[in-house]
């Protein structure tokens, strides 16, 4: 029976993982741009990326993963049955329902984004601006200050809060079972309702802990390798 | 022709007036010390020169070529102020060394990002800066190993690197400790010679009298008095230099 379940959960970690991995691989630089946006000196873009920001940390991830997955449905749905028809409304009732494990990804794509983003900023904005005035007075470009200055230092800075808002993924890739995609703990639940087995909820706890142990250590590497400077 | 001319040179933040009309002469090889209370507007004289400002009217040129009119829009091409840029370096009060670097890497990231010379030319170019600013035994230790006159004295040899035409410092040693400034001062005065124009803002009056060819006292935004260092220090005309030097000499 162990080898079973064990079997199961290894199932269910696996696309556990993969919603950690491919939310990190968009929402890393995504949040980079959205961090652009909301320091932008624009206020036409300013303001939208702030609202847009406040919106999604100002909302349960669940509640965005059903709008992703039910909300393009809905919209689609509704816009056919509208008398007037027009190039709006068709469009939108090509809307469909999305698949499952995509709109788990698009949430916590941009779930994740919006939260990196305001840790980039702090990392960001704590920089002096003697950093950025040297790299002028020297001659360089606003790229080159940027990615040859600025990067590693906010880099360096920012890993302590990276690292808890990455342990934190970790575990929140759970919420997707929401809407029904088959995560670790949706595996292990299924065990109580097929064979009224509660030990593989606990025994989830085990491939959290692994996988966070992991990352931990990971972090720790990272902040030994940028501890040759300070600043 | 003197080097560097500026003209009538101002600057508004705001309200406030800091620069109101400023003339200043240099020429190739001499040595500037500009003096003044605190608010004064010798630094933002500086970082106008250094484009780190933009002045509201006035002219800047050196060698003969404008490189700043008022009268004329402000220049969008970001290209050509990066060029401008290059005829003025400057040190700043709190160093501004990229901490991430070593010494060396400091001294050379503005050169090897223009790669106009070999990556080996770079370096031995690097390693000859930091030779005469006397560390060439810490090109790679990095900026928090060294004490504050040896980050300026790297700060010095960084602005060097890109040889601009007149360099500016901007009070290099009040962020120091008392006896941490005679090194960081050694290294500005071993560098005066016909090579170096060099524009210094300080409140080392011993370092202004002995080093600088020309004495600048600003006071409220304009240049109050400007002489050699024995007219303005032994014998100044206006009463505001006057008060100002006895205040500084009497501490």
């Amino acid at each position: 029976m162990f080898i079973t379940v064990t079997q199961s959960l290894m199932e269910g970690f696996g696309v556990s993982v993969q919603i950690f991995g491919l939310t990190l691989l968009f929402a890393l630089p995504l949040g980079l741009v959205i961090s652009f946006g909301s320091m932008s000196r624009f206020k036409v873009i300013k303001i939208p990326v702030k609202v847009f920001v406040w919106i999604i940390r100002g909302t349960p991830l669940m509640l965005q993963l059903i709008a992703i997955f039910y909300g393009p449905g809905i919209i689609g749905k509704w816009a056919q049955q509208i008398e007037a028809r027009n190039f709006l409304t068709d469009f939108l009732s090509s809307w469909a329902v999305i698949d499952r494990f995509t709109a788990v990804i698009i949430a916590f794509i941009i779930n994740y984004a919006c939260y990196f983003s305001e840790i980039y900023r702090g990392g960001i904005e704590s920089i002096s601006r003697g950093q950025y005035e040297a790299g002028q007075v020297l001659g360089m470009t606003k790229p080159q200050i940027f990615f040859r200055i600025i990067l590693l230092q906010v880099v360096k800075r920012i890993v302590p809060p990276m690292s808890n808002e990455i342990i934190t993924l970790v575990k929140d890739t759970s919420l997707a079972r929401t809407i029904a995609v088959y995560e670790l703990i949706w595996n292990a639940q299924e065990f109580i309702k097929s064979k009224g087995l509660l030990w593989p909820l606990f025994y989830t706890a085990a491939f959290y802990l692994l996988f966070c142990g992991i990352l931990t250590l990971l972090f720790n590497f990272i902040e030994k390798k940028l501890d040759y400077f300070k600043g | 022709m003197a080097l560097l001319e500026v003209r009538g040179l101002c600057k508004s933040f705001g309200h406030t007036e800091v620069l109101r009309g400023i003339d200043l002469d240099l020429d190739c090889g001499e040595v500037m010390a500009i003096l003044g209370s605190s608010g004064s507007g010798k630094t933002t004289l500086l970082r106008c020169l250094n484009f780190l400002e933009v002045a509201d009217r006035g002219t800047i040129s050196v060698g003969g070529e404008m490189l700043f009119d008022g009268s004329l829009p402000a220049e969008r091409n970001l290209k050509e102020v990066r060029k401008k840029r290059l005829h003025f370096g400057l040190v700043f009060q709190s160093f501004n060394l990229f901490p991430q670097y070593n010494c060396l890497d400091n001294v050379t990231l503005a050169l090897n990002l223009q790669k106009k010379q070999s990556p080996d030319e770079i370096n031995d170019i690097g390693m000859k800066l930091l030779d005469r600013v006397g560390l060439a035994d810490k090109v790679g230790s990095y900026p928090w190993q060294l004490s504050g006159g040896q980050q300026q004295r790297v700060a010095i040899a960084r602005a060097l690197a890109l040889s601009p035409d007149v360099l500016c410092f901007d009070e290099p040693t009040s962020a120091l400790d008392p006896e941490l400034t005679g090194e960081v001062l050694k290294v500005i005065r071993g560098l005066k010679g016909k090579d170096n124009t060099m524009v210094v803002v300080t409140h080392e009056m011993e370092f202004a009298r002995n080093v600088a060819d020309k004495i600048v006292f600003m006071s409220d935004g304009v240049v109050e008095e400007t002489g050699t260092p024995e007219e303005v220090f032994g014998n100044p005309k206006s009463p505001k230099t006057a008060a100002f030097l006895s205040k500084v000499i009497e501490r």
